[in-house]
């Protein structure tokens, strides 16, 4: 029970810290417009109109990694591409989240090759992976949820590192 | 084989001392890597304007030939196709390069030593043209390995999942 049941409506909400920055942050995290191969079709489904990502304040896919907070990696990652991701990843602001969509980014999938990094955790740090081969919307959008459980739970004392 | 290719296998093979195989209306010849050269000339002034392929076939574990390079033209304005085949030995495998009369060759025999390790004499510009530049091994040979992912299950998830190379923030 906090203050507002005991004083009436008075136009004042109170929470704590920790949970007014995770309503921010979960409530619009921008994903990177950023897809490799065919999983990023499915991504761009997820934001259209039948499944509808904006929901979830993520109607805005952010050309730029610097205005953005989640990188989805949307398809396999081929070793040339690897050190781009990476240049990506590090031009983001903190704090920044990774969502590993579909087999081939989450351990190379069917491409056991020369070609393709064997999940692209070797590469950046991933939060939530989500299988499939490609992963229909909804299961992209319970990634990002999964993800968003994460963000909420963060403590800022575990922040500090 | 098609009848205006006839001639010209015919006269091909009077030239170079060799026998067209065919297979399924599509033409093949076997020759050695020096006369590749004068092939290609010979070819251009039949009126095969385009080397539609060059790529090559790692026959390991056989070593004499190891690889077949196939050259495969095309006349566009006649409508005809013809391949021509250089078997080449896996130690330090080289083939006289046809970049001065295909110019599309330049990039195809960059390729043929990035995926296959065999070198083109002459190549203008003889660098790695698809890997990394600074990347070990010729990954299309059939010697080189697969990947490297090993399949977690959970009697070893754990196992793996200690040494598995995983990014820092």
């Amino acid at each position: 029970m906090g203050v507002e049941q005991k004083l009436g409506n008075m136009g004042v909400v109170t929470t704590t810290l920790e949970q007014a920055v995770a309503w921010s942050r979960t409530n619009a995290m921008w994903p990177m417009l950023f897809g490799l191969a065919c999983c990023a079709i499915e991504m761009m489904s997820a934001q259209a109109s039948h499944y509808d990502m904006s929901r979830f304040g993520m109607e805005l896919m952010r050309p730029s990694p610097r205005q953005s907070d989640l990188m989805i990696v949307a398809g396999r990652v081929s070793r040339k591409m690897a050190p781009v991701l990476r240049r990506l990843y590090d031009q983001m602001p903190e704090p920044k989240w990774v969502i590993s969509m579909g087999d081939c980014a989450s351990c190379g999938g069917v491409f056991n090759n020369y070609a393709i990094v064997q999940g692209v955790d070797e590469v950046v740090p991933v939060d939530v992976y989500v299988a499939g081969c490609p992963p229909r919307p909804e299961a992209l959008i319970h990634g990002v949820l999964t993800l968003y459980e994460k963000v909420r739970g963060i403590k800022f004392a575990d922040a500090q590192k | 084989m098609d009848n205006k290719l006839q001639p010209i296998v015919e006269e091909l093979q009077k030239e170079f001392g060799v026998t067209a195989s065919e297979y399924r209306r599509d033409a093949s010849l076997v020759l050695p890597a020096e006369k590749i050269v004068a092939a290609c000339q010979k070819m251009h002034a039949l009126g095969f304007e385009l080397l539609s392929a060059l790529t090559a076939v790692d026959y390991w574990p056989q070593e004499q030939p190891r690889f077949h390079i196939v050259y495969e033209f095309t006349s566009v304005s006649k409508n005809l196709r013809l391949e021509i085949r250089v078997p080449v030995p896996g130690i330090n495998p080289t083939v006289p390069t046809v970049s001065h009369i295909y110019r599309g060759a330049n990039w195809r025999e960059r390729e043929l030593w990035d995926m296959f390790g065999i070198k083109a004499e002459g190549h203008p510009d003889l660098r790695r043209i698809l890997m990394p530049a600074d990347w070990e091994g010729h990954p299309l040979r059939k010697d080189y390995p697969l990947g490297y992912e090993e399949p977690q299950f959970t009697f070893n998830f754990e196992e793996i999942n200690l040494r598995k190379p995983y990014a820092k923030e």
